[in-house]
């Protein structure tokens, strides 16, 4: 909680050459200290990534020892001429524009509420954090046989008074299943930036705004909500890296079914690489994937970054 | 705590933001944390100590009731009696033990030392050099592998050697309640095909009362659904591939066999068979959530023996037909060594004991004799005490089990061994890809004929490389 303390050093009068020679000497000593750091990056990621694209030009079946052998490019023509491929893209974008917009939305309600003084506030806060602390793979089990089971399940339990019963909610609506999980996983984690937006609002504007005559919804459209806007950016952009590489809820709950109605990329990818043991497609469609995400990222990263500095434009 | 206030007018937005980013930081700290603790489940194996007799050997094991038995047996029977050796069990379901396993022995990840599998791996996987070849250790007097019950023992050999030792065998039959049938008016034939089966399941479906008139198998995976449909089919005259290896899944048979397995469940199966698989139809037959079961052997061993709550009250009958004498399938979870493992003697103290009549007395004192593991040892059938407590289906069990035919399941020749699945490495991939589009089909997501029709596509990959 201590106010962010400013980064521009006091003017002092110093000549050029000297600055440049400081930088220089200082430069390293700087950067020594962060080489282990760099190292261990660059094993632990980049060489392993280089290793998969030498794997993607190797037809390469584990269940075939001794067959491996260099194919160029053809494990991407298999990639894109595959039709599940496709699917499982579209999958993907399904689950991770709908439960980032859905549980922005829901987290950003959630977060006003919170924000208020009501009795047991902090249990609240807690209870509502909780289901980000689940493991995921047990949340997964938990929906799937303790809530929506269609036998023993407590949705249709509490839904038999109102004629609804039986209903097979996973099977028959596979899609809504995993994203409804998928929102009420990461709610919190929208609600705990959100919220921590609302706690830096000045009081003693909308105070004056409350003074000036205007109502609730007004001041949220033209006080708050630009206010929270940085947080609601940062909350989609880091939603949306996390998100995209859904698995747990669909490996546990539906198995990428019923047919590939819920294979995601991520799912795919394990398929091939770890039930098909084809090594050179797993790898190829790594690569892709890889790349793809680069330049969506760099596309939302620079989209996001022109937001602020507009945002800052503005505030000048 | 409102910095922002006592700055210039330009601060705020980038006091705002400084506190974002630190906010989100601790929160993705948070959720790398949470990521790392789901991702790395079960690390690596074998602990310290040479190639000896003693160390800790893992054991992978599939998550069926008699598993969990042998993991609560093994501090007192096993590891008493054998303080140099830790046994640590890693158990998961049938569709992750496999990927699991497949993995560790094709990379020779040396992850398990005992791996817990099926006949079907059993060619690839001793030709490949993956599993250690058993048959010097099984010819100890003491463990009498002759014992060992003749279509199990041949179907986890390969050239003449043995590579797995069974845990427990089993093929598949109808199980059903007595009472139920009784009430409604119902008689089970003594040797019933598929078409007499499902108008007695259409008569006990009760959903109002929440009953099912049976409970068969929908989830997804090669050794899930596909298990019990295969045995359908082939009595319905199918089969994946002919002699030349085209495939077979569109033509007239197959698609008969899907269709009456697909409708029937619609009709009288029970809710949501899309996600469940033999632990889930287990589930519904002790709530009485269902009133006949098709599914394997094993099952009347936890269903039928205390405390179950509807022991004694199940009758059981070989599987349906319809152009064939038998249907049943076999199989057998077996334990086998992992070729890298460097616990193998150790390994091999385990799974002797794990394997051995020793143990099969051993769990009947503890748990009673119904509840033993059935299909391995042809001393457990003659044993008087467990054909007392099996009264009901050992002597059907073992008869269902000896009237198999791996290699000629069906009607028409086949190309490949296996009844209830296709014996080639590839079909792992191609049988869940399959098993997808039957689910889909059941959870009425697609019609069967293009759940089929793309499968065929599917098949014809495969096939290319056979012809």
């Amino acid at each position: 909680m201590t106010p962010p303390t400013s980064t521009l050093a006091p003017p002092t009068v110093v000549s050029k050459r000297a600055v440049a020679r400081t930088r220089r000497a200082g430069g390293w000593t700087r950067r020594v200290p962060l080489l282990p750091a760099l190292i261990f990056v660059v094993v632990v990621t980049q060489i392993p990534f280089l290793l998969t694209v030498w794997y993607s030009l190797q037809s390469w079946n584990l269940l075939h020892p001794g067959t491996k052998h260099y194919v160029g490019l053809r494990n991407y023509r298999t990639i894109f001429s595959d039709e599940i491929f496709r699917t499982a893209v579209v999958n993907t974008v399904i689950f991770t524009v709908a439960p980032v917009i859905l549980s922005i939305v829901i987290g950003t309600g959630i977060a006003l509420l919170l924000d208020r003084k009501v009795f047991g506030r902090g249990l609240l806060r807690t209870l509502i954090v909780s289901p980000f602390l689940v493991m995921p793979a047990a949340a997964a089990l938990v929906w799937k046989f303790t809530i929506l089971d269609p036998v023993f399940g407590l949705l249709n339990f509490f839904l038999k008074p109102f004629g609804v019963h039986n209903v097979d909610w996973i099977n028959s609506h596979s899609q809504a299943t995993i994203i409804t999980v998928l929102t009420w996983q990461w709610t919190p984690f929208m609600i705990l930036i959100v919220l921590a937006g609302l706690q830096s609002q000045s009081q003693d504007i909308l105070e004056a705004a409350r003074v000036d005559g205007a109502d609730g919804l007004r001041i949220f459209r033209s006080l708050t909500l630009p206010h929270l806007r940085p947080y609601l950016e940062l909350g989609i952009l880091l939603g949306s890296i996390y998100i995209v590489q859904a698995f747990d809820a669909i490996y546990m709950i539906t198995a990428g079914g019923p047919g590939q109605k819920t294979t995601n990329l991520p799912y795919y990818l394990y398929e091939v690489a770890f039930r098909g043991f084809d090594i050179g497609r797993a790898s190829a469609m790594g690569v892709v994937v890889v790349i793809a995400t680069i330049v969506i990222a760099t596309l939302a990263l620079r989209l996001i970054s022109s937001l602020f500095s507009d945002e800052g434009m503005a505030g000048r | 705590m409102n910095a922002a206030m006592t700055r210039p007018s330009c601060i705020p937005v980038r006091g705002k933001r400084q506190r974002a980013v630190q906010v989100v930081a601790a929160a993705s700290i948070a959720a790398c944390a949470l990521a790392a603790c789901s991702s790395s489940s079960s690390g690596g194996g074998s602990g310290s100590g040479g190639g000896g007799k003693t160390g800790t050997i893992t054991v992978a094991v599939v998550d069926n009731p008699l598993m969990s038995t042998i993991e609560k047996l093994t501090p007192a029977g096993f590891a008493a009696s054998h303080p140099g050796i830790k046994v640590k069990f890693v158990t998961l379901d049938e569709n992750t033990l496999r990927d699991q396993v497949t993995k560790d022995v094709a990379a020779g990840g040396g992850q398990f030392d005992v791996v817990m599998i099926g006949p079907n791996d059993i060619p690839t996987w001793s030709k490949n050099g993956w599993i250690k070849d058993l048959t010097s250790d099984a010819s100890d007097p003491n463990y009498d592998v002759n014992d060992i019950i003749k279509p199990v023992r041949d179907a986890l050999s390969a050239d003449g050697k043995l590579y797995a030792v069974p845990f427990y065998g089993e093929s598949s039959f109808l199980m059903y309640r007595k009472d139920l049938l009784k009430a409604a008016g119902q008689t089970m034939p003594a040797n019933p095909t598929w078409d007499q089966v499902a108008a007695i399941a259409e008569k006990l479906n009760n959903p109002a009362k929440g009953v099912s008139g049976i409970c068969l198998r929908g989830k997804t995976g090669w050794g899930e659904n596909l298990a019990p449909l295969n045995t359908v089919v082939n009595t319905f005259g199918g089969q994946w591939f002919n002699t030349n290896w085209d495939p077979q899944l569109t033509a007239d048979p197959f698609k008969q066999a899907v269709n009456f397995y697909v409708d029937l469940i619609k009709k009288a199966g029970e809710r949501g068979a899309a996600n469940d698989g033999f632990n889930e139809c287990l589930n519904n037959m002790e709530q009485s959530k269902s009133a006949m079961w098709y599914d394997a052997t094993v099952a009347a061993s936890t269903l039928d023996a205390p405390p179950s709550p509807i022991a004694g009250k199940l009758g059981f009958a070989p599987a349906p037909v319809v152009k064939t004498s038998a249907a049943g399938w076999l199989w057998a979870w077996a334990l086998a060594i992992e070729g890298s493992s460097k616990h193998q003697d150790a390994a091999w103290q385990f799974m002797n004991w794990a394997t051995s009549k020793d143990y099969v007395k051993y769990d009947a004192q503890k748990n009673g004799w119904a509840a033993v593991p059935p299909g391995t040892r042809v001393s457990t059938y003659q044993n008087p005490e467990y054909q007392k407590a099996a009264a009901d289906f050992a002597a059907l069990t073992l008869k269902s089990m000896q009237s198999v035919d791996v290699n000629h399941p069906g009607v028409a020749d086949q190309p490949y061994s296996g009844i209830q699945y296709v014996g080639i490495p590839e079909f792992a991939d191609l049988g869940t890809k399959v098993s997808q589009e039957i689910t889909a089909a059941i959870a009425g997501q697609e019609s069967v004929d293009s759940a089929l029709s793309k499968s065929q596509g599917y098949a014809n990959q495969v096939a290319q490389s056979y012809k």
